[in-house]
């Protein structure tokens, strides 16, 4: 039962089949990112503390006293901004890989079950979408208007929605011809409630799947616009700004370039392996 | 016999009639793009007049001719028509920034940009696809694992990340590589890319090297191949018959994974201070260097749309069960 590999996206393919990671990196994965997710609610919290500046402090070495992993230029205390900059860093690419996800929920689970005009229009619009380098959309959008952080948010969502529509449509289809699907119909429920009560439940582990691995493609894209200085005023803490600044001071300080650059491969290599951990379990399921 | 020639030229008119269609499709996507890169930039905060003579104060003729030569005062559709038409006949204006036509000066800076794709393509399809088939054919070896950590890693790791670190690491720290710039020409150029090549392969690589081993497994599990051991044939040639197979999702997803390098270098660039297009499009964004922005988001759309045309074309061309299904539609 499982789905046609031409109507889904080079993103689903990248799982890898018949591959069982070990347990205990599943859980610990699970638990780095519990932690990390944490740190990103509760980090406004430390915003004053590390934006606080000391020009008598400014670039001490890391394992200083009291800066356990040194000061940046401006003398402030590169821990302390690494774990604030955590809440730009994750919250972001959480919000655009839930947009989207919302997004596919909708209009592709419409043009799958409801199929004619409504999918003929969302089709085109998706495949328009879909041409869009989204790199170069994002550098001429946020660069010509020197857009925030969430209107950056925003326009991800649109250019991410359209893969997560697709993938959403393809797993509808496959269960619109199903018998309760037929037996909701004969019971003349609403189409809505039909598709958004009955359907969506089924495709739920699918949608999640794929919400894992925008999660972590969003995380590096996001982090990259804001190392190219969009989406991120100077001086906020943000991992990707955090890496520009400490390009300068590498000599100095390496911690400033080195901390927030291995945070985010380990955030996305730990989303990753979620990500293939629950494809993996869908893939089994949908043998059996 | 006379009965085959026809269907075959039937098949033929339809595919003529597909690929007119695609490519119809992708000059309306560049036509509603160049509207909207255009608006975008109509809208856009900024003023050309200031870019063009800074902010000393400027008298208030230098200001007009600045408007009259720019046509700043036109209204905006006619602006648009403006360009619009005269990009139609192969004129595609002159940079505002660079007092150059717009065609010298991307010619000037594709060489690099092409150089740094074409090699990193290279790069990754010499790294990825060997390591896949390896990693399926010996499934679950310590090969298979390694293969699997390496491809998450790539897969995870941003190119920004990557090349930075690559730059701190194998160019400042020990100093093997050139940190930055192009170099001149011939082995010195490729000298200079290689590192930039190889970050832009990393993530590409490890999306191909799933790919090839997905595949590749998948075929391995087919009847095909449990015929052909069940027939004592010997573990090379079964591999090669699931290898042939599993060549199709390889080669159109190579092909899909060149758009992602075509996006890829606007950041490589920019961290290797590469003179190519990427930072071109950078620098031009912010100058509200219009002529300059239109044609390279032009030029990346076309490519990226007529990779696609001919990733879609490579199905029909390579797997028998597509054609077939084609052709009885």
């Amino acid at each position: 039962m499982s789905l046609p590999a031409e109507d889904l996206s080079l993103a689903t393919q990248v799982h890898p089949i018949g591959r069982r990671r070990p347990a205990w990196l599943v859980t610990a994965s699970a638990v780095f990112l519990l932690l990390v997710l944490v740190t990103a609610v509760a980090s406004p919290l430390l915003l004053d503390a590390a934006t606080r500046q000391s020009i008598l402090d400014s670039l001490l070495p890391p394992g200083s006293d009291g800066h356990l992993l040194g000061t940046d230029e401006l003398g402030r205390d590169v821990l302390l901004l690494t774990i604030a900059g955590t809440g730009s860093a994750i919250i972001g690419p959480l919000a655009i890989a839930l947009g989207s996800m919302l997004l596919a929920i909708v209009f592709g689970t419409m043009a799958g079950y409801l199929r004619g005009p409504v999918d003929w229009v969302i089709g085109r619009l998706v495949d328009t979408l879909l041409s869009l380098p989204v790199m170069l959309v994002a550098i001429v959008v946020a660069g010509i208007f020197g857009a925030g952080y969430w209107v950056t948010v925003a326009m991800l969502i649109v250019l991410f929605a359209p893969s997560d529509i697709r993938i959403v449509r393809a797993g509808v289809t496959e269960q619109a011809p199903r018998p309760y699907v037929e037996a909701a119909q004969m019971l003349s429920l609403s189409p809505a409630r039909i598709m958004y009560r009955h359907i969506v439940p089924n495709i739920w582990p699918l949608a999640f799947t794929n919400f894992m691995l925008n999660f972590a493609i969003a995380l590096v894209t996001l982090s990259s616009l804001s190392f190219l200085g969009i989406g991120v005023a100077p001086g906020t803490p943000d991992w990707g700004r955090q890496i520009t600044d400490g390009r300068g001071i590498v000599g100095d300080n390496p911690a400033m370039l080195i901390v927030p650059a291995l945070l985010i491969i380990l955030v996305a290599m730990a989303t990753n392996i979620l990500g293939d951990h629950f494809g993996e379990r869908l893939r089994e399921r949908g043998i059996q | 016999m006379a009965e085959s020639g026809t269907r075959r030229t039937r098949a033929r008119s339809r595919l003529a009639r597909v690929v007119v269609l695609r490519l119809a499709s992708v000059l309306l996507i560049l036509l509603a793009l160049s509207f909207l890169t255009f608006t975008l930039l109509y809208l856009a905060p900024g003023d050309l007049v200031k870019n063009l003579l800074g902010n000393r104060p400027s008298s208030p003729a230098a200001i007009a001719a600045v408007r009259a030569q720019y046509h700043l005062d036109d209204p905006f559709l006619v602006r648009y028509l403006d360009w619009l038409f005269s990009a139609l006949r192969g004129d595609l204006g002159v940079s505002i920034r660079m007092q150059q036509p717009v065609a010298d000066v991307i010619a000037s800076r594709l060489g690099v940009t092409l150089t740094l794709i074409a090699f990193s393509f290279v790069l990754a399809l010499l790294a990825a696809i060997p390591l896949g088939i390896l990693s399926a054919a010996r499934s679950g070896s310590v090969v298979d694992r390694a293969a699997s950590g390496l491809s998450l890693l790539g897969l995870s790791a941003p190119s920004f990340v990557l090349a930075i670190l690559g730059i701190t690491v194998l160019a400042i720290w020990l100093p093997v590589f050139p940190a930055y710039g192009a170099g001149g020409n011939g082995l010195d150029r490729l000298w200079h890319l290689f590192l930039p090549s190889a970050v832009l392969a990393a993530g590409i690589a490890a999306i191909l090297m799933r790919i090839t081993r997905a595949s590749v497994l998948r075929e391995l599990e087919g009847d095909a191949i449990t015929f052909a051991r069940a027939r004592g044939l010997s573990e090379r040639v079964v591999l090669s018959i699931a290898l042939r197979s599993a060549l199709i999702p390889i080669v159109t997803s190579a092909g899909l994974i060149l758009t992602f390098i075509i996006s890829g270098t606007i950041i490589v660039e920019t961290v290797f201070a590469l003179p190519g297009l990427g930072q071109l499009l950078q620098q031009s964004v912010l100058f509200k260097d219009l002529p300059v922005v239109q044609a390279i988001t032009l030029l990346v759309a076309a490519m990226i749309g007529l990779i696609t045309i001919v990733v879609d074309l490579s199905y029909l061309a390579l797997d028998p069960r597509v054609r077939a299904r084609d052709s009885a539609a």
